[in-house]
């Protein structure tokens, strides 16, 4: 199987399964159209016929033989082996990360917020201690075989809960050495509570740090407000700009919602990056019911056409040397994960879960609240090993839609949650998710097949 | 070749025959926190690799 299109005058072929990327020229890009999953070794002449006119009959057999080369090399057509041959590793896998929801609370209120206010619609409560050590014990217990371990201080907001954030990390690191384990920390934040104190430590321990802005003063403003109903742009910025720098301009994120307020995000990404800030990640918005505010298939073109602005402004800023990384434009050929990954997809309730103040366990902090999803309690040293088993079995070759889909080995089969939430059905992706994923896919890969073309 | 360039190589099936070592982030595909979502993500043995050059 193979997925071609072209964008801004450069045309793309993806080999699916083999994850070959070609930069093609048209008379390549149209002999495609006759050929369904194999190349001959010699071309079939109503194929010369009918590009005739367009090309000459020199550059046509060039072309094919080009494409015949690349089918004897198992670069295009290729089969998809993946399934036998990996197989059968895409089951259980010890647990190495995990979502500590430390403060289900939070000081601002925003108007699309899914944890609903900070809370995830439960009481606000902040983690204790005691349940934070037990959150990284069971970590630790459950790991098995993995050194490399990811906690997520995640919220509400977990600056309220900072004291047991430190006291959590200095606990993990206390078990490193025993234990032969690498914690890598990450925190997600909204900023206003930020410090000089709060900074120093997050940029000492955490790998990652994520910071929430939706760009424009008035974008932002709008959904993004304090309790009392107050912007809350003009108090993070100075805090986000210092720990950045404080931080080398690593390792971080400024993370962006966008809504049907602002469908021309990239004017918004834009503004972020001239604010400073390089790496950027603005999503859609994802709501339950269709609010004046969520993003639904009406507004699909508009989305999709503002990806493509959005990709023709990085290509152009890249081309004169700018370090701007847009998260879902940022796909690294040279680097890419195994097939195994790929096939996994999303790791919730398997390889993640995420764990509540009172201890309750699921699969992910989408899942928060849902009590058929409840896995367990730390505090209760309880842990339903049969709904483990049933998510690690959730992999692409189980969702038909995806099983069939050009973008499967870099999409993975979607969110398992929104599958769940939207759908219905955990094996059934949103369509409406899949066309935005579809075209950030081809964005990043004609931005490496545009950037490659330049280096040559 | 002039009109048809490669710009990676088949790199999924030699993950196939290699197998996965599990080191690396895990994925989250919506992208609501800090992990990577597969397409972003980055092998950990290539990150290894490339730091030991
Ligand atoms: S979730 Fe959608 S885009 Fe992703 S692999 Fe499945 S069908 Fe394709």
């Amino acid at each position: 199987m193979i997925h071609k299109y072209k964008l801004n005058g450069y045309g793309v072929v993806l080999d699916v399964c083999s994850g070959a990327v070609y930069c093609v020229d048209d008379v390549t890009y149209d002999i495609l159209d006759y050929l369904e999953d194999s190349v001959e070794e010699n071309i079939d002449k109503s194929i010369i016929e009918r590009l005739n006119g367009k090309y000459s009959d020199r550059e046509i057999r060039e072309a094919y033989d080009e494409l015949y080369s690349a089918f004897k090399g198992g670069l295009i057509f290729s089969k998809d082996r993946c399934k036998d041959e990996v197989g059968s590793e895409l089951l259980n896998s010890p647990i190495k990360a995990m979502c500590i929801n430390i403060s289900h609370d939070c000081n601002m209120s925003c108007e699309y917020c899914f944890a609903s206010k900070g809370d995830f619609g439960c009481t606000r409560e902040l983690m204790t201690f005691d349940t934070a050590k037990k959150c990284i014990d069971f970590l630790v217990v459950n790991s098995q075989g993995r050194r490399n371990l990811e906690v997520e201080f995640f919220g509400g907001e977990p600056l309220m809960a900072f004291d047991t954030v430190k006291k959590t990390v200095e606990y993990a690191r206390g078990l490193e050495e025993k234990y032969n384990k690498n914690f890598r920390f990450t925190i997600t934040t909204n900023g206003i509570l930020l410090d000089d104190d709060k900074i120093n430590f997050i940029n000492k321990e955490m790998s990652t740090v994520v910071l929430s802005l939706d760009g424009r003063k008035e974008i932002n403003d709008k959904m993004r407000k304090t309790l009392g109903d107050q912007g809350t742009y003009d108090r993070i910025i100075p805090k986000f700009k210092r720990l950045v720098e404080l931080r080398g301009g690593e390792n971080y994120y400024i993370r962006g919602t966008f809504t049907k307020n602002n469908l021309d995000f990239s004017e918004d990404i834009l503004h972020i990056y001239n604010l400073g800030f390089n790496k950027i990640s603005v999503e859609p918005v994802v709501g339950e019911e269709y609010t004046d505010y969520t993003i639904d298939k009406d507004d699909l073109g508009d989305v999709l056409r503002e990806y493509e602005k959005l990709l023709k402004i990085v290509y152009d800023m890249k081309k004169r040397g700018s370090n701007i990384d847009f998260y879902r434009f940022n796909i690294d050929l040279k680097r890419s994960p195994c097939a195994i990954k790929r096939l996994k997809g999303c790791s919730c309730g398997n390889e993640f879960i995420a764990v509540v103040p009172n201890g309750d366990i699921f699969p992910c902090h989408q899942f928060v609240g849902e009590e058929k999803f409840t896995m367990g309690n730390v505090n209760a040293g309880t842990f339903n090993g049969e709904l483990k088993k049933a998510f690690s079995e959730m992999n692409m070759y189980k969702k038909s839609k995806c099983s069939e889909c050009w973008a499967r080995m870099f999409c993975g089969g979607g969110c398992n949650a929104n599958n769940v939430h939207y759908t219905g059905d955990i094996k059934k992706p949103y369509s409406l998710l899949c066309e935005i994923e579809k075209k950030r896919i081809e964005c990043a890969l004609m931005l490496n097949v545009a950037l490659s073309e330049q280096r040559t | 070749m002039a009109h048809l360039k490669i710009v990676n190589g088949s790199d999924l099936i030699r993950c196939t025959a290699e197998g996965g070592c599990g080191e690396c982030q895990v994925s989250c595909q919506s992208a609501v926190k800090t992990s990577s979502a597969v397409a972003n993500q980055k092998c950990e043995n290539k990150a290894e690799k490339s730091k030991a050059e």
